[in-house]
């Protein structure tokens, strides 16, 4: 499975994915403080210049993230125009916008291990609740490797049905493939404890005790 | 939490992605096609339970959020948890929670009629709940405006539901991964 | 939760004697069904095969070498290390491959699954990547190092799957059919590795022609041990009661 990464080596590319995170965020609070029609529209400049110039990512890095809402930011401002009035209409769909963009230049720039070391930071206060940070990285890394798995299996039990003649592909598959791709997720439970899923909380004790 | 448990989390979270990667389907008689996406969410929580189900939905947003393109139509990334339909993002490990939860309740006499009311309650309630007003408040149009205009959807999400409870209950029989209180589920 | 142990890299093992893997009275069951029913023997042997039909108890036997399943009733001693108290070390000893890869690989590049083993075990960064490297090499996947798994070939997995085992320094490892499911070529392949393996291994498998040159085989049915001598005996034995 791709990810919406373009690698590159820009000072954008180079700012601390943390940083960007918390510098998305701060724009998304201050746009959603603000209603002023200049300053919306300022931001959808900026962040557009950031993502082209700055991070120097093709337009096309930005589309393939916007296009999918477009059609709704289009439904947004036309209920504005017919029910409010135009200029509520555009600072929300600008305001939308600049978000979106911001959002998908981060998402362009920055490796996805990166985004999961973040993730595991954000989550390590939860240590106190019994959560071991490592183990988020370690669940998303697992989704990674089972979607092509899932896909595929899911491709040869429609095979299996339809050599045996069932010509609906429907819920039919949806049975067998849960149980086949649960029985098998048993046994991962078991290759990870085997390789030692479970010697890691004393590993993060060792490495916080020497830091 | 089990290796195993974290492996069925893991699991759900592909298997939702996996639904994202299928064409809508338009249905006779129903205003928008049909999205498998929602699909996933509920059976997480008919299979997995409260805390594995509402997990694995987790597991899937953080995918999604670190760049992903498993939402679907093709979409991932940061963008989508400020989008117009973030909300309805937002909702799912809490709807597949609720799910879960209501399944465990029912688990001891679960069939299909107590499925349906789980995966309503948790699949259609708790999402338009959760959904509705945070595309009011991204869009800035009134809560009414976003509850009529969120109409089109139930059908599906009705079909889904259904979908959804046939499998819970299947599922069930063939491979319970629930447990009853006080009694383990037999190993594989 | 287990912050009250020590920290894994400092719990030296205590000078435990390389004295095998001794089974005393071990019963077996998943819930009301028992699928071992008082096995007793010890496993000194370099390489032992395990044999049986479906449903003979192999499997699970297989998983209590290593702490993955606990005696319902009597004891599993690694070494003199009882499987049910100290699975941790017992699992550092006995590396497991099981008979589906895709079950046993779980991240999504070759490198990185590869990592995952020493990581847990906490080996420094370098050192890991001095192992990868090593195993990458031996196993013809140099080539394949950032590669997603699910690209491999069968037979690649299955390498992949116990090169993420070697990479651990077991001193036993335990196969639970590791060719099942592999073509002619592949299965000839991971016996052919399985071989060259220095460390002592214990291999269930249905395929008889991987255990000739074995030690000791093992033959299986109804949840206890029925057979037990050298291939020679074992084998024969086995496939006349199959028919």
């Amino acid at each position: 499975m791709q990810s919406l990464y373009r690698p590159g080596n820009s000072l954008v590319h180079r700012v601390p994915a943390g940083l960007k995170l918390a510098l998305l965020a701060a724009l998304g609070v201050g746009l959603f403080l603000t209603g002023s029609l200049p300053v919306v529209a300022g931001a959808v400049v900026l962040v557009v210049a950031v993502g082209l110039l700055a991070a120097r990512l093709p337009w096309s890095a930005l589309l393939v993230q916007v296009r999918p809402v477009l059609i709704w930011l289009a439904v947004l401002l036309a209920f504005h125009v017919l029910v409010t009035d135009p200029r509520t209409g555009a600072v929300a769909v600008l305001r939308l916008l600049a978000l979106l963009v911001a959002a998908a230049v981060v998402t362009a720039t920055t490796r996805v291990t990166a985004l999961v070391a973040v993730v595991e930071r954000l989550a390590s206060p939860l240590r106190v609740v019994g959560v071991r940070p490592a183990r988020i990285g370690l669940v998303i890394a697992m989704t990674l490797r089972f979607i092509p798995l899932v896909a595929d299996r899911a491709a040869r039990v429609r095979e299996a049905q339809a050599a045996r003649g069932a010509s609906r592909v429907g819920l039919g598959i949806v049975v067998p493939l849960l149980v086949q791709v649960l029985r098998m997720a048993a046994t991962v439970g078991e290759a990870l404890d085997a390789r030692g899923a479970d010697d890691a909380p004393a590993r993060r004790r060792l490495a916080r005790a020497a830091s | 939490m089990k290796s195993r448990d974290l492996a069925y989390v893991a699991l759900f979270a592909a298997i939702v992605a996996v639904l994202g990667l299928v064409p809508p389907v338009p249905v006779p008689g129903l205003p928008v096609p049909i999205t498998a996406q929602t699909l996933g969410v509920m059976l997480a929580g008919s299979v997995l339970g409260a805390k594995r189900g509402g997990l694995a939905l987790l597991a899937f947003l953080a995918v999604v959020a670190v760049g992903l393109p498993v939402l679907s139509g093709g979409r991932g990334g940061l963008g989508v948890f400020v989008g117009p339909t973030a909300g309805y993002l937002y909702s799912w490990p809490i709807a597949a929670f609720v799910i879960g939860l209501l399944t465990q309740l029912f688990w001891r006499r679960f069939n299909l009629a107590w499925a349906l009311i789980a995966n309503m309650v948790g699949g259609i309630l708790v999402i338009y709940a959760i959904g509705i007003p945070f595309t009011a408040l991204y869009g800035d149009i009134s809560l009414w405006a976003s509850f009529t205009g969120s109409f089109t959807f139930i059908p599906g999400d009705l079909v889904k539901a259904v979908a959804a409870s046939v499998v819970a209950v299947a599922v069930r029989r063939a491979y319970p991964v629930i447990e009853l209180p006080g009694r383990r589920a037999t190993a594989g | 939760m287990r912050w009250g142990r020590r920290p894994a890299a400092l719990e030296e093992a205590p000078s435990v004697e390389r004295t095998g893997i001794e089974l005393r009275d071990v019963v077996h069951s998943y819930g009301d069904r028992t699928v071992l029913t008082g096995v007793s023997l010890t496993l000194t042997e370099r390489r032992v095969g395990v044999i049986g039909a479906n449903g003979s108890g192999k499997s699970t036997f297989a998983r209590l070498l290593n702490g993955l399943v606990l005696p319902t009733e009597g004891t599993v001693l690694v070494d003199g290390l009882d499987t049910a108290t100290r699975a941790r070390e017992v699992r550092r000893r006995v590396g497991f491959v099981f008979q589906d890869p895709d079950a046993q690989i779980v991240h999504p590049t070759v490198a990185e699954d590869l990592a995952f083993g020493p990581t847990n075990q906490g080996v420094p960064a370098d050192e890991i990547e001095r192992r990868v490297a090593d195993v990458l090499d031996r196993y013809g996947l140099a080539g394949h190092r950032d590669h997603p798994a699910h690209l491999l070939s069968g037979g690649q997995k299955q390498l992949l799957a116990i090169a993420g085992v070697l990479v651990m320094r077991p001193e036993r490892i335990v196969f639970d059919e590791p060719t099942t499911l592999l073509d002619l070529a592949n299965a000839r392949r991971v016996a052919r590795v399985i071989e060259e393996l220095p460390q002592d291994v214990v291999v269930v498998s249905h395929h008889l022609e991987l255990l000739d040159g074995f030690d000791r085989v093992l033959v299986f049915e109804d949840g206890r041990v029925a057979a037990d001598g050298p291939p020679a005996e074992t084998v024969p034995w086995y496939t006349a009661r199959m028919g």
